[in-house]
């Protein structure tokens, strides 16, 4: 069983493509890793050698590669800083709409969600 | 060429003198442009929003951002709605 920074890699895919189902690896760094472990990236995880696999993962640790759990911790506490300090990104994001100047007027729905209906709320004054 | 962060000049000397000085005043900006020097961790400034100085506290990881960042320049009343006896006494 190819496990790998603490998360199983599919078995029935090619090592290239399976090393991208880590968080904070992609396809051009899954090839760089492979390179450089000097292990063929067409090979299926399940034929892999066990020292094959310890190669991969050697490679990522001695890289100093931030995958899964550290990776998202550095997230995290990015955003954490700058709600923190309080700067406008900060309260972008603790108000969950976008970061960058999008508009909001439309669209946005990957930040905000599902769409809420609001309606006016202006029901009795007096 | 890398020009390297842009800082406003004149904040950077006033701050350069107060921190000679030693004192620590709160200083009025429109620099909002202006990136966090190192120098300037300690000191308050009042930063103009469009309207009014919002008084900012710069700590150590607030370097690197810009002056404007801390100073939010829109403000958001929430939509519809006046419910509260406070909100219609506003009114």
């Amino acid at each position: 069983m190819a496990r790998i920074s603490g998360i199983d890699l599919p078995k029935e895919k090619r090592v290239e493509i399976a090393l991208t189902y880590l968080y904070g690896i992609g396809l051009a760094l899954s090839k760089k890793i492979l390179a450089k472990a000097g292990v063929n990236p067409d090979v299926r995880v399940k034929n892999l050698k066990d020292d094959e696999v310890a190669r991969i993962q050697n490679t990522i640790n001695t890289e100093n590669l931030k995958v899964e759990g550290d990776l998202r911790r550095e997230v995290s506490m990015n955003i954490k800083r700058l709600i923190d300090i309080g700067t406008y990104r900060g309260s972008r994001h603790r108000k969950g709409l976008p970061v960058r100047g999008q508009r909001t007027k439309t669209n946005a729905r990957t930040r905000k969600g599902p769409r809420k209906t609001v309606g006016s709320g202006r029901k009795k004054e007096e | 060429m890398k020009k390297g962060p842009y800082v406003d000049p004149k904040l950077l000397k006033l701050v350069q003198k107060m921190n000679r000085a030693g004192d620590k005043k709160v200083l009025k900006t429109y620099a909002r442009r202006s990136t966090v020097h190192p120098e300037m961790v300690g000191h308050t400034f009042a930063i103009h929003n469009g309207k009014k100085f919002i008084p900012v506290f710069i700590t150590e990881n607030m370097v690197g951002h810009k002056m404007g960042e801390f100073a939010p320049t829109r403000t958001f009343k929430a939509h519809g709605a006046v419910k509260t006896e406070k909100a219609v006494a506003l009114k």
